[in-house]
């Protein structure tokens, strides 16, 4: 870990970075923002890790606890909303079997998360597995892809 | 055979999630493949376009032999070897897979001036950009304009800022021209968080040059020598092609120093947002850039004369700076001469939701909004009945069908109790519930809200709690004058637009739509038949002809019955998911 970390923070001075780039970079490398890496990279630079934690709360880009190995992605814009993105969201958690306040399955296979709107409502509703695009679903689609996603784990 | 061919396949993001990346090899596979001349394949062309708007009919292919274009729609990569194999060798189009009258119908009406490249050119390609006129008019600014005249003719054209709330974009430039600084910064708000609005990602993904354009002529205009597009890092296609474009600048002398051979240097960069609603505001997405919380901060100094870094900078929204290219080349008289006498122009809405023809459509200002929905829009799909429309997302308001001939300028919209925002258009239909969305749009606002200001902070929460009492049944009868007092305080004692314009969504529903928020709460009915907590399923016995379907699909193990007799829900485990309710063939489940 200190390895990619030293490589984050020479990235960081390279390019005349700040807090939210080295954030993104750590983000990239690790898949959210353990607490050790924030720990370590506040003391090398001496700024103090509430700042670090401060924007990583802020932005929804970063997460601070371990997520799925897929991402299954539901936009949440107001078209995807009107086209039934909620009940798509609800029926997902049961079918995956996630519970209440929580976002990702016990055995870390699956993250459900929610974004605010990908830009492309002209074919709502729309999720995103592992970073493709699918537009005009329905659950039987997405659990489709889910159930091909499990067979090749 | 001398035939000129050029075939184009839609990229944007819908044209890529509906598999335009599979449509674009496979044609390229069957050219290569078809082993014809070397003289045809020269003259033959394959290439990817940005979004052409009509995403509803994605991919869609054009082919153009020797200058005659036949549009395709819904293509899929298996169905291209037919398209080559009839029509590009035989010259007998497909009919039955090209574009119908809706097409044609739903791009006549409009008016392109920004989206004019837009599924035409390659986004991706410099050349195609400078084929069409490209980099003239920044060419013209750089080497033979004064900033003086640059900013009258902006200033003539009539141009209002297209982010959201309309300051004339040639003042602006010349506050930011008259103030004198070392450094000067200009930025490019692509940090589009309306949800319902695309109209930014399609021309960073479709045209990305002509934002560039715009910036030169913009810092030529201003004196500053530092860009930065601040886009949204969920934007993957935009940022990929935003980068590409610059890079393409730099190659070519356009950007960097010393720019078109004149002794002005400008420099631009990308910086990717990560992911917060309230950085569209411009001192927040100045905060951002800088490295820390994006909080809005007091305007005490106009943006112009202390904004990044403490520096004079200007900031325009991204269909600001699209515009500006052409404003220069065709006249400020004749971008005026396009809008009414408050807004010269037109502008580019997004438009979605219960739509029959979603899409980019652009239109001039003053068009009225029955024209956009009905006319380009092809009315509401499935034939059900109007109910409103949201325009400006979460800081908008829902126009009912009373208000349909409001002519679309700044000021008409905000006195029907909306705003232009940034030009999301979601259109509901009869079937859409007006307190369940208003109350999505404050789930948004809410979790958005930056903490600083109290009556955002706390006022958006206790509202939002509100509308999820009167969803669930829960509502009292003093929960709407509480509505509303709540939002005037919301609306005066907020720092930034967010603030602001957070309570105009329950505002304009309350305004337009309160039997709804009255039978919620009187009668505990979902007029609709949307809230989950006010609506029940049940079987309707005549109906049911006992196949089962339903029982096998409940989540819950609450429908009871035998074969090929009539099945009964259990209410006390339904969890209502309406999972039923899709799955009868025989529409014997009742929501109501």
């Amino acid at each position: 870990m200190e390895e990619t970390l030293q490589q984050i923070l020479d990235h960081y001075k390279k390019n005349d970075g700040n807090i939210i780039t080295i954030l993104q970079d750590i983000e990239k490398n690790f898949g959210f923002i353990p607490e050790y890496a924030v720990n370590w990279i506040s003391e090398k630079l001496d700024i103090p890790a509430s700042r670090f934690f401060g924007c990583a709360t802020f932005y929804s880009q970063f997460h601070l606890r371990q997520r799925g190995r897929n991402v299954v992605t539901v936009c949440r814009g107001t078209a995807c909303h009107v086209k039934g993105s909620e009940r798509l969201i609800d029926r997902l958690m049961i079918e995956l079997d996630i519970p209440d306040n929580e976002d990702t399955t016990a055995d870390l296979k699956f993250t459900v998360e929610k974004v605010n709107c990908i830009g492309a409502c002209g074919i709502a509703p729309i999720t995103i597995l592992n970073n493709e695009v699918h537009g005009k679903i329905t659950l039987d689609k997405l659990m489709k892809e889910i159930k091909k996603i499990k067979a090749g784990e | 055979m001398n035939k000129n061919i050029l075939i184009k396949v839609c990229a944007g993001t819908g044209g890529v999630a509906s598999g335009g990346e599979e449509v674009l090899s496979a044609f390229r596979n069957a050219i290569s493949a078809s082993g014809i001349e070397a003289e045809f394949l020269r003259g033959c062309a394959a290439h990817r376009v940005g979004c052409r708007g009509f995403c509803a009919q994605d991919v869609l292919v054009d082919i153009v032999i020797n200058g005659e274009k036949t549009t395709y729609k819904h293509i899929k990569h298996d169905m291209v070897q037919r398209i080559f194999d009839e029509h590009i060798l035989n010259g007998i189009p497909v009919e039955e897979w090209t574009v119908r009258e809706d097409y044609h119908a739903f791009h006549e009406q409009q008016t392109k001036v920004v989206l004019a490249h837009c599924g035409e050119i390659d986004p991706e390609d410099i050349g195609a950009y400078m084929a069409v006129g490209g980099y003239e008019a920044a060419r013209k600014a750089i080497l033979y304009m004064r900033p003086e005249e640059i900013v009258d003719t902006v200033k003539e054209s009539n141009l209002r800022g297209r982010g959201g709330a309309g300051f004339p974009t040639g003042l602006k430039w010349e506050l930011g021209l008259r103030i004198r600084s070392d450094i000067k910064y200009i930025i490019c708000n692509g940090n589009e968080s309306d949800p319902g609005a695309f109209m930014d990602t399609s021309v960073m993904e479709g045209d990305p040059h002509s934002i560039i354009e715009g910036m030169i002529i913009c810092s030529k205009a201003t004196e500053s020598h530092h860009g930065c597009i601040y886009t949204k890092s969920e934007y993957t296609l935009s940022v990929k092609r935003l980068q590409k474009a610059i890079h393409q600048g730099y190659q070519r002398g356009f950007l960097g120093k010393k720019i078109f051979g004149s002794d002005f240097d400008f420099d631009l960069k990308i910086f990717q947002g990560a992911g917060a609603f309230v950085c569209g505001e411009a001192t927040a997405l100045m905060r951002s850039i800088e490295g820390k919380r994006g909080m809005p901060s007091a305007k005490m100094w106009r943006t112009a004369e202390k904004g990044l870094r403490d520096k004079p900078t200007v900031i325009n929204n991204v269909e600001t700076f699209a515009n500006i290219p052409k404003i220069l080349m065709k006249g400020a008289r004749w971008y005026r001469n396009l809008g009414t006498e408050m807004s010269g122009g037109t502008k580019v809405f997004s438009l979605s939701g219960k739509v029959t023809n979603t899409g980019l459509v652009e239109v001039p200002m003053g068009t009225t909004l029955s024209e956009i929905i009905f006319d380009i829009g092809g009315g509401i799909e499935g034939g059900r009945a109007f109910k409103g429309v949201q325009i400006g997302g979460p800081s908008g308001g829902c126009i009912p069908a009373a208000l349909l001939n409001t002519n679309i300028d700044y000021e008409a919209l905000a006195q029907a109790g909306s705003i232009m925002g940034s030009g999301g258009m979601v259109v509901l239909d009869e079937t859409d519930c007006m307190v369940n969305t208003t109350k999505f749009f404050l789930e948004i606002t809410q979790s958005e809200s930056c903490g600083k200001c109290t009556p955002c902070r706390i006022g958006t929460k206790r509202m939002l709690e509100i509308l999820e009492r009167i969803t669930s049944g829960n509502g009292r009868e003093e929960d709407i004058p509480l509505l509303e007092e709540l939002g005037q305080y919301i609306r005066s004692a907020s720092l930034c637009g967010l603030g602001m314009t957070a309570p105009n969504p329950v505002l304009s529903t309350l305004r337009y739509f309160r039997d709804e928020y009255e039978a919620h709460i009187r009668d505990k009915k979902c007029p609709a038949a949307v809230c989950r907590d006010l609506i029940t399923y049940s079987v309707i016995e005549e109906l049911c002809t006992g196949c089962g379907a339903c029982k096998k699909v409940c989540p819950a193990d609450a429908i009871r019955g035998t074969r090929k007799t009539p099945h009964k829900i259990d209410q006390s485990l339904c969890v209502k998911c309406g999972t039923c309710f899709d799955a009868c063939k025989f529409q014997s489940i009742m929501k109501a």
